[in-house]
Order: structure tokens, then sequence, then C-alpha cells
């Protein structure tokens, strides 16, 4: 499966982890990720909360640079550009929207732009449950997990387009079928706090506190994400998140696609694991315990 | 022919966008219009006496009045024209307000409009002749459907007046939801001390019949002569045997039975009685929970069973009864909640339904009136009240409010502090509607002497904490802050919605009802009580939300209707229906076939068939008329000939 890729401002920078386990996923499963050439930011928060015809035209942009190299399908790791980029697709179908973006561009965009879709839903498409488990060379069973899609991922509905908005399954299909247990996690698509973590600490330390904490009680090994500024709020001020709970955590917050990583058997250096703030050696180490892959159903809370 | 126009400008209604005089100048010059002017209130008494007094001065002898939808005020005219001598179909009406000037701002335009439309009154009115209605014997038995409080009312009240009832109830006891509450507000009394009385007087009244486990099959007929279907579900117990001693379901295995009556608070046995007042005090078999009627062999309640009343081959019973008018009481249901999957859908114990609640508090519940949690059977401390879970929300189709939820909330509030004073109770709420009498003063003592903690702002999640407790989180709207409660048990306020097979029953009962399946009353202000079909009429909830005392109010206000409609022995038919000509029908049995009433039945003239039209039956719909191929059929003043004379009166060039 060819695609065209959109990895969006992160992948360059704070989720470089989350970057190159997706490349390394998608290519261990064949699905050849086509970079947009010159792609350009999404515009993110800033651009869709001030001005939606200069969002939609900074995505634009990039879903004609896509359409133009002959895309259908176009993917994208993070929650937040995908966001902007199904809304630009969603608002350039009324005629005077799409007047006003193309007079914001040098060049009218194209007709009809690629489907969007996240690299998460992307994998799903391209092989089942059964089809993943059998491709699966190191199995996860053993490990607890909790699947925590943030507030974005499932979010608003029908421009998002995962079965249940409030209780999203996908991330957790795709790591049962690597054999991991899923634990039932009632915070999965509970806000991080997101960008606050800069004006307003407190109330993302708090809020991201919220998430570990319950992650903690269900004794889960690791906390999967699929956002990069989840994953930093979760990992990198896992120490903000713990004083403002009076608490220390030792949560590790993993990328899905680290985990479907060491379940496809990729080297671990090919995983960017050594870049989380909050070392998953202790899960690596239950991964690689004999005693542990072997046992029936996995363990018992 | 010496016609009067009466151009009526409504106040400012009409008058406001149409030019009423120049309306009147206009009739003037048509042929036959020997008098036409434009009063400000023609409904009204001076209004009505000056029709009377142009009729003798100008020797009229056809009105038309141009103002309102006939709906409301042609009756009335109608009968002034008839105080001043003439037949009272020697009467027309245009509707100048709802079809023009509430639609339209255009002067000009409208009162163009309004002129054809005169003109068109005018031309029916030409060809008009006088009609007498017929009369015809009324049935004087009334059908109730619904058994609750507001059917229970209506059936009392109707059996008081002397008119023989027949009350259906789709459950296997009258009570309606009512009867699962434990308190009701504003006095705290016990619903079941209140309603058991009542239900006793349903059972013991000679004029009522009462038929449980049934459901309305099928409706025919019209105002004062109804005939009903009603199919009596098989109970698998002889009721004329059974005498509800109960030995059946102390001894009946199958005891897992989900409890209805209790809201699957708690479990029951397959054969049962739903509580200890049920009325009637029968046992009813679960098919399928029913070890005999499943896998053929257990047969214990037959064998316990001292009168010999289980019949495990019962079927269902078909019964048709003749009456002259219905009430429609037939309740509500609660939404269904699980749609909310941030309040869990449905997957955590401890997030119950109000209605749940109250069976946990009512000592004929499942916990002998203990509040304890589901999960573990522990007592709660801290207790959070969810309002509006499905009312008020367009985003799940409930736009509307439910009307009792902020009541019933304060008085479980204050009912849990009673049951465990070291609770905390917390209520989430988004405006306080408490407009009855003593309501206001209720929630205020909800708050001030029971210290309940009022929030005003929507919960946003509610989730397990992982220690046993549930978290609640909300926002504060009066603080713009947000909120998190930890929890040992969430009631939600759940919503109401149309009784499940509302809209079919409106369809047989041939009544209106609204995109949420509540019943249309004819009038929102002035006929709340009847439908759009004469001699039906509602009460209760069925209609829209409403609390006990109004549905009490409601079901007595039904049956004040009924027994007004049987105060006359016979009722006039309109007359305004389908006639044959029999010379020129050549019996082809189209129009019997076409007829949604029957109206049409075939008939003998002369040795030759034709058909004839049953009057008191026929509704004047003009199917038939316009069915038949000879032009033999005509609808009485809606002739073809009447809506020539209209059309070429319109189409002049």
């Amino acid at each position: 499966m060819n695609v065209a890729y959109y990895p969006g401002c992160s992948a360059k920078g704070s989720s470089k982890d989350y970057e190159i386990s997706t490349q390394a996923v998608c290519r261990a499963l064949n699905i050849t990720l086509e970079e947009i050439p010159g792609w350009n930011c999404c515009g993110s928060t800033p651009a869709h909360a001030v001005d939606t015809e200069l969002s939609a035209a900074l995505c634009a942009r990039n879903l004609d640079i896509a359409a133009s190299q002959g895309a259908k399908l176009l993917l994208t790791p993070c929650p937040s550009c995908l966001s902007n980029l199904r809304a630009a697709s969603q608002r350039m179908e009324k005629p005077e929207f799409r007047q006003r973006v193309n007079e914001l561009l040098d060049t009218p965009a194209a007709e009809t732009f690629p489907e969007v879709l996240s690299v998460m839903q992307g994998i799903a498409m391209q092989l089942d449950k059964e089809n993943l488990a059998l491709r699966v060379k190191k199995t996860l069973k053993g490990l607890r997990l909790a699947a925590y899609y943030g507030c974005l991922m499932s979010r608003p509905a029908d421009r998002m387009r995962f079965e249940d908005p409030e209780n999203p399954q996908l991330m957790e299909d795709l790591l049962t079928a690597c054999g991991a247990e899923m634990v039932d996690f009632p915070l999965k698509t509970a806000c991080c706090g997101a960008a606050f973590g800069i004006p307003e600490r407190a109330m993302t330390a708090r809020n991201s506190g919220r998430i570990l904490e319950l992650a903690a009680r269900l004794d889960v090994d690791a906390v999967i994400t699929a956002c990069p500024l989840c994953q930093m709020n979760l990992d990198l001020r896992q120490t903000q998140a713990g004083r403002a709970l009076n608490t220390r955590f030792h949560m590790p917050v993993v990328y899905f696609t680290q985990m479907l990583g060491l379940a496809l058997g990729l080297p671990r250096k090919q995983l960017g694991l050594n870049k989380l703030a909050v070392s998953a050696d202790k899960l690596l180490g239950k991964l690689d315990d004999p005693r542990l892959a072997d046992a029936e159903g996995g363990q018992q809370s | 022919m010496r016609i009067g126009v009466f151009i009526c400008h409504c106040g400012s209604n009409i008058a406001g966008t149409v030019d009423c005089a120049k309306v009147a100048a206009i009739a003037r010059s048509w042929p036959d219009v020997v008098y036409a002017v434009d009063p400000m209130y023609t409904c009204a008494e001076p209004g009505q006496a000056a029709i009377e007094a142009a009729i003798h001065e100008h020797k009229l002898d056809g009105v038309v009045v141009a103002s309102c939808s006939p709906r409301m005020h042609e009756p009335t005219f109608r009968r002034t024209v008839e105080r001043a001598g003439l037949n009272r179909y020697m009467f027309e009406m245009a509707n100048i307000r709802e079809h023009v000037s509430w639609i339209g701002k255009d002067m000009e335009a409208n009162t163009n409009k309004a002129a054809e439309l005169v003109r068109l009154a005018v031309e029916k009115l030409r060809h008009d002749v006088p009609l007498t209605a017929k009369q015809f014997d009324v049935t004087k038995r009334v059908l109730v459907i619904g058994g609750g409080v507001a059917g229970i009312q209506a059936a009392l009240d109707c059996a008081e007046g002397g008119v023989p009832v027949v009350l259906v109830e789709r459950e296997a006891t009258i009570g309606g939801k009512m009867a699962k509450l434990d308190k009701t507000f504003p006095t705290v009394d016990c619903s079941a001390c209140i309603l058991g009385p009542k239900m006793v007087d349903v059972a013991q009244h000679p004029n009522i019949t009462l038929y449980a486990c049934a459901e309305v099959e099928e409706v025919s007929g019209y105002v004062g002569n109804f005939t009903v279907k009603i199919r009596k579900r098989a109970t698998y117990v002889d009721w004329n045997k059974c005498t509800g001693c109960g030995a059946c379901t102390e001894k009946c295995p199958s005891k897992k039975t989900p409890d209805a009556f209790n809201e699957a608070t708690g479990t029951t046995t397959a054969i049962t009685i739903a509580f200890p007042q049920a009325i009637p005090k029968k046992a009813v078999i679960n098919p399928q929970y029913c070890r005999q009627l499943t896998k053929g062999k257990c047969g214990v309640c037959a064998k316990i069973c001292p009168t010999g009343a289980i019949m495990y081959d019962m079927q269902d019973e078909i019964v048709t009864e003749e009456v002259g008018s219905i009430v429609a009481a037939t309740g509500y249901d609660l939404m269904d909640w699980t749609v909310y999957k941030e309040y869990g859908g449905g997957t955590y114990p401890d997030v119950i339904t109000s209605l749940q609640y109250e069976r946990l508090m009512s000592a004929s519940g499942p916990t002998g009136g203990h509040i304890v949690r589901p999960s573990d059977g522990r007592e709660p401390k801290n207790i959070v009240f969810v309002q509006c879970v499905g009312s008020r929300d367009k985003s799940v189709g409930r736009p509307y409010c439910s009307g009792f939820c902020c009541m019933y909330t304060a008085k479980q509030a204050i009912l849990t502090k009673d049951h465990i004073p070291d609770s905390q109770s917390y209520v989430f709420y988004m405006d306080i509607r408490a407009p009855g009498k003593m309501y206001d003063e209720f929630t205020r003592r909800a708050m001030e002497e029971y210290g309940t903690e009022y929030i005003r702002g929507r919960v946003s999640h509610i989730y397990p904490d992982g220690n046993g407790r549930l978290t609640v989180m909300g926002v504060d709207t009066l603080l713009g802050r947000q909120v998190e409660i930890k929890a040992d048990l969430v009631v939600l306020a759940v919503g109401i919605e149309a009784s499940r097979g509302a809209p079919q029953l409106a369809e047989k009962l041939r009544i209106s009802y609204d995109n949420h399946g509540f019943f249309m009353e004819s009038h929102v202000k002035l006929k709340p009580v009847e439908t759009n079909t004469a001699g039906v009429f509602l009460a209760g909830v069925c209609q829209g939300a409403k609390d006990i005392p109004a549905s009490v109010a409601q079901g007595s206000a039904a049956a004040a209707k009924v027994l007004g409609l049987f105060a006359k022995d016979k009722l006039e038919s309109d007359p305004q229906i389908a006639q044959v000509d029999i010379q020129r029908c050549v019996a082809c049995g189209k129009c019997l076939r076409c007829c949604p009433f029957g109206a049409i039945k075939g008939t003998e003239f002369r040795g030759e068939p034709k058909v004839q039209v049953i009057e008191t039956v026929c509704q004047g719909c003009g199917l038939c008329t316009s069915t038949c191929p000879q032009g033999a059929i005509q609808l009485q003043h809606s002739t073809d000939n009447q809506i020539l004379a209209e059309v070429n009166a319109l189409c002049q060039c």
C-alpha cells in the first residue's frame, strides 16, 4: 500500500520516537509512506482557534500537493494534524468557503483531496486483527496496558470517524492481537491538559495526574498513547503531575507504534524507546522474561 | 341569492397586513353579494349580533366570514346564522389569517390573495343547499387505555358518573409508574398508600371491567359507536380460578427472572404477582423464563396451585367491546439512557436510574427499603444525582423538558438523608424547574434543611476510580470551575419518552402525534383534552410531560368530556358527506375498495346492484368522489360543480 504521509511538526522535534517507530512499523507491514514534499505546518491550535480559513489554507496546501502526486490516501500520526486536515477537507466542500481559502493560496487547491486517516486507522485498514496476530514475532503476553487515545483522536465523532467516540476500541484491537492484556480504561478519551501545559501548568498537571493515577491504580505496565502532545504531558511532565497529586508516578508512556514494533520483533533501536523520559526498561524486562511470556492468559490483577 | 360578506380585522392580526376595507369593497362587485363590511372582531358578541342584524335587515340567505381557521370558529358562526333563521350550512368561511396575514408582509399581495379566497367562498356558497344533520344513537360505554393514575382517575370518574368503563392495561397490574414510586412530592406521602385505595376502587367498582395484560388490537367506528378489539395476552394462569395466594411464586424454581416491576433492580420468579398491592392480584407466568414453557419440564406451580389455575396451553384471546368514547392514557417510558457513553452506557452497576432508586427506597422493593449499592450491597454515603439525562438535549433527540425530574430529585435527596443521616447528596442541575404549588419551597427544603449540595452544571464523565467508587466530573457554571466528586452511587434523572408503541396506537385511534410520539391535543390552550378525532380524549403523560396532580386533573377532565358527550341520547352527524346518485351508479365497486372507513355498502335498486353511503360512518374525506368514474358520488358542499365554479371564478382573465 502506497500512501501519502504527513508527519506533522512534532514528528521532527518532540515526538521523534513516534516518527521513527511509525516509519519502522509501516515498513514492516508493507505500508509505503511517501512524505509530502515541502509540507508545511497544519497551523495546529493557534490557526484554527483564530481563523478557520487560515487553518484550512495551511492544510489545503498540503492536501493539494498530495493530490498532485496522485495520492488517494493520506496518513498522519498526530490527532491534531488529522483533525485539521479532515476539517479542512470537510469545510472545503462548501463553495464559498473554498473560494475564500483559494484566495489565500498561490494557486487554487485541487477539487478533490485524498482521504485523510490516522496512522492507527491506516494500519487497521492494511491488516485485520487475525492477520496482525500472524505477523507477531514477540508476543506482548504478560503485559497489562491501558490504551489512552486522548481527547482529540475520536472526537468530534463525525470528523474523526472512530466507531464510538467515547469508547474507541481500535488501539485495544491492535494490541490485543499482539497478545497484550488491555484494561478497560475509563479515562481513555479524557483530556491530558494539552497545550495548557504552558499557560496553565497546574491544570495540565492535574488532568495528566488524574490519568496517570487511574492507570497506576489499575496496575498497568504502561499507558499507550497515539498523540505527541498527550505523550509529552504524561511522560515529560510526569513529575509535575505527581507533585500536583502529592505522589510520584513511575508509569512508562509509550506510543502504540513502539508497542507494535516490539511485537513485530523490530530492532529496539529503530523504535526510539531511549527517547522516553520515564524509562520503559521494566516493561522491556518483563517482555524478555520467559516465565511471563509463557504464562497462560497473562497477568491477572 | 343574497349573500353577506364579513371581512374580519381580527384586531391587527389580519388588518395589519391585509386591507380589509378594500377586500369588502371588492366583494360588493361580485354576483349575489348584496352586503359586505369589515368588522373589527367578528367572533365577539357585537360582531355576531351584527351578522344576525344584517341577515334580517338585508334579507340575506347566505353568509361568508373571512377570518381565521375554521377549526375554532366555524361552529361559532354556524350557530350565529342559525339563530338568525338560516340553515347553518348556508355559511362559508375563508381563512385569511393563517393562510394570508400571518404568513406574508406584502400588503398588496395579501389583499389580493384575501380577495381571491373570499371570492372562492362566495362562489361555493352560491351553490350550497341547506343541509340537515342526521341523528344517531350513542353507545354509552367508554374505553380507557392505560391504567396509570390518569387512566384510573378517568375510569373512576366515568364509572361514578354512571358510565360503564372498559379499562385496558398492558402490564399485569394497574398503577402505572406511580405504583413504583416510594414517596411523592411535595408532601412526601407514600405513593402506594394514596394510589392503592384508588386501585382497589377500580377492582371493586361494578361499572368497571378491567383487562390487564391486554392491548388494543384494532379500533373501528366513530364517535358514539366505536368497536374495539382487545388482545388479552396469555398469562398461563386462569384468573377466574387464581386467588392471588402466591403459593406458586414461593415454589417456582426459576428464580433468576428479571423483575420488571422493580426496574430490574432485583430478580423474581417466572410466575409472579407484580407487587403486594397489585390489581388484579393475579399470578402471571413469564414465558421466556418458565421452565415448563421453555424446556417442557417442571410443572411445580401447577402442582402447588390449590385451585388448579395454571394453564400452560393458554393462548392469546381477542375480545370485542362496543364503546361510544375512548380515553387514551398510555403514559410514558424512560428513554434509553445507555446512549450516554460518558456515563458508562449502562456498564457500571452503581450508576442507576431514578426509577430504580425509587424501588431501592420502597419498602416493597428488592432491598426492603434499604438504600444499598447494587455492586456490593454496601450503604452509599456520597450520592450524586444527575438531572436532565435525556431531557433538554437535542444531541440525543430529546429537546423537551421532562417536567417532573427537578422535583423528584429534590424528593430523593431529602429521602436519602432520612434513610442515611450521615450521607451527603449532590445534585447537578441545568435549571431548577419548580413552578407548582409548594414546589419551590420543597426544593429549597432539600437545599437548606437537608444540606443537599446543588451544583449548576452538567456532568461530563462518570467512571470507576479503581478503588470501588465512582468519580463524577462536571462543571459548576456559577463558579466557573470544574468539579470532581467521589461518589458511592450515581442516580440519573432519566428523561421520559412516549410510551412504547404510542405512535402505533395513535394510528389505530386515528389521532395525531408529535415528532416524539406524544399524542396531539386538539388545541394547545383551549382543547387540551380533546383530539382531532371526535370522541377520543387524552389523559396524562401520553399528551406531554406531567406530574401526578396534573395527570389526575387531566384524567378527571377527560371523564368530564366523556360524561358531557354521553349527556345527549343522540349525536348529530355532519351532513357534508358523500351521496350516491343512484341513477348514475354502475356498481363498479371502486368506491367500496377505496373508502378507508368502510362507509359504503352494496345495495339493490329496482333489481340493479348499486352502492349506498352509511351516513353516520362517512367522514366526508372525498376519496370516493374522486375515484368514481361516473361522477355518481358527490360530496355534499364540495360537489364537482362547486369546485368547477370556484375554479372558474378564480381563473377569469
